[in-house]
């Protein structure tokens, strides 16, 4: 008996667990709300974002685009800032993006940004306008 | 024997079964999922795009100044005691490292020796991110008392000496004709261009992530490694890091190695870049405000910078103990058992979490970290 020869055994188990496991680290909620576009946390704006790459790639800098509305979809005058980080991991995004002007459309654009893991990030958008102090919240799976 | 071969039996039914099981979730090559697809082809050196420029440094793509470059990375003249050169510590015959703990110039340091393949790629430089490019990474070593113990007004003396016509055939003007700092500034510049041309080799991961990404069966990975490449993607998470084709998020963590004294790591190292005369933002530099991006948008604040260190690559890192930023960890296996521990840190707070890897699973990963090669890099 050559027990040698069934030692692909363990290793066959280990590949059955490891595609099961396939990037359960890395996997969102699956009632994770995925919407680039709704309204911040207490309603006060219409929030829109938009990678300016698509699609978003895993460790480049790149930029975003930030549109600002009232719930009504009239135009708003607010400052914005935008950070994000992975919660399954505890930690934010490698930089620190920042508001480098506006486009034609009036967006904010953002640059800065680094996603250097594949995975669930969230973003926020810090809206600070005639309304009120908002943060709209969202959610991307690289 | 009876109960052996039935055992035996046993598990034959059970590894058919298991296989069908792949075969049946993947039903495609190699048992990989689609998504597993991409995330392997990924990390393909074939993946690895064009070189970044380095628009700080005006030389970094010039042959001339590589050659030079490549003179001055082995000159035991730049140093205090003329025994120390880069190649001492970044041994061209171990992957541009040393195998040591910790570096020994003309003192011993406290950071073990990176190695070189690949760090074109990198926006940051040294284990706490301290120099922003290849070139002010090179100078720092030149000063440190405990590497070159050399000064620069020393080291421009060696390039009077010994690389006038060169310098001038490099740089446009005579080295006499320079103040010190700008001297000293493009020994660096030169040293980059040549560490430009050090990249990592092709590997037999690298042949069987293009076949699994052209959707192809590949036998060059054993059941075995092929495992550990399933662990190294999902439930052992290294991917969350180590990725990309250089294997690295080019990013600084805190993963609880045991910590070296006084060493705040990125907390400290992004202070210094800053700060750094030699950064991409300095007089020195060629490239213009507008250029420097990293500088730019750079994470300086957050409690996550303490303790926390940059990602290395893994490629050839089974000839590359000892591991971790002092040489804390004597092997592969140490590395894992650690990861697999999870122990808090000592200095701030760790981003691991246990991932209860079995003994054989540990085995396979390492078994797959062989396959990302242990030879030296190609660098000429």
């Amino acid at each position: 008996m050559n027990l040698v020869k069934f030692w692909p055994l363990p290793v066959a188990a280990i590949v059955v667990a490891a595609g099961g496991y396939a990037f359960a680290s890395m996997q969102a909620p699956a009632d994770l709300d995925d919407s680039l576009s709704h309204a911040s946390d207490h309603g006060l704006y219409a929030v829109s974002i938009a990678p300016a790459v698509d699609p978003v790639p895993v460790g480049q800098l790149h930029a975003w685009t930030v549109a600002v509305t009232t719930p009504d979809g009239a135009p708003v005058d607010a400052t914005v800032a935008f950070d994000g980080g992975m919660p399954q991991h505890g930690h934010g995004l490698p930089t620190v993006p920042k508001v480098m002007g506006k486009d034609a459309e009036g967006r904010a654009i953002i640059g800065g940004v680094r996603f250097n893991m594949p995975g669930w990030w969230e973003l926020k958008v810090h809206v600070d306008g005639a309304a009120g102090d908002d943060t709209a919240t969202f959610n991307i799976a690289l | 024997m009876r109960k052996i071969v039935g055992m035996a039996s046993a598990a034959a039914l059970v590894a058919i079964f298991a296989l069908a099981q792949v075969v049946s979730a993947g039903g495609q090559a190699g048992g990989w999922n689609a998504e597993q697809r991409q995330r392997i082809a990924s990390l393909s050196l074939a993946a690895l795009p064009p070189m970044p420029a380095d628009p700080s440094n005006a030389v970094a793509d010039d042959p001339a100044a590589a050659a030079l470059g490549k003179r001055l990375f082995a000159d035991t003249r730049l140093s205090a005691n003329g025994k120390v050169a880069c190649a001492t510590c970044h041994d061209p015959d171990k992957q541009f490292q040393d195998g040591l703990a910790v570096g020994h110039g003309v003192g011993t340091g406290n950071r073990r020796t990176m190695p070189i393949a690949g760090t074109a790629y990198s926006p940051w430089m040294f284990w706490d991110g301290r120099a922003d490019s290849q070139w002010a990474q090179a100078l720092g070593p030149l000063e440190n008392p405990l590497e070159h113990g050399s000064d620069r007004a020393s080291v421009v003396r060696v390039v009077v000496e010994h690389y006038a016509a060169d310098y001038a055939a490099v740089f446009g003007a005579p080295v006499e004709a320079q103040p010190v700092d700008r001297v000293f500034a493009n020994v660096g510049k030169a040293i980059a261009a040549f560490e430009r041309t050090i990249l990592p080799g092709g590997t037999r991961f690298d042949a069987y992530a293009d076949a699994i990404g052209r959707g192809e069966a590949s036998a060059l990975l054993s059941a075995e490694e092929t495992a550990g490449l399933g662990l190294f993607m999902g439930k052992g998470k290294c991917l969350d890091c180590h990725n990309g084709p250089l294997f690295t998020d080019n990013s600084f963590h805190n993963i609880g190695v045991p910590a070296t004294p006084d060493d705040l790591g990125r907390m400290a190292g992004a202070a210094k870049v800053q700060a750094d005369p030699f950064n991409c933002l300095g007089p020195f530099s060629d490239a213009r405000p507008e250029q420097c991006m990293e500088l730019a948008f750079i994470k300086a604040e957050g409690e996550e910078l303490r303790g926390a260190f940059k990602t290395p690559s893994l490629r050839g890192v089974s000839g590359r103990a000892p591991f971790m930023h002092a040489g804390q960890l004597a092997s592969i296996a140490d590395v894992l058992a650690h990861y697999n521990a999870a122990p808090a840190a000592t200095v701030g707070h760790s981003e691991l979490t246990r991932i209860n890897l079995t003994a054989e699973e540990l085995t396979a990963l390492a078994a797959f970290l062989d396959t990302l090669g242990s030879d030296e890099p190609n660098g000429d």
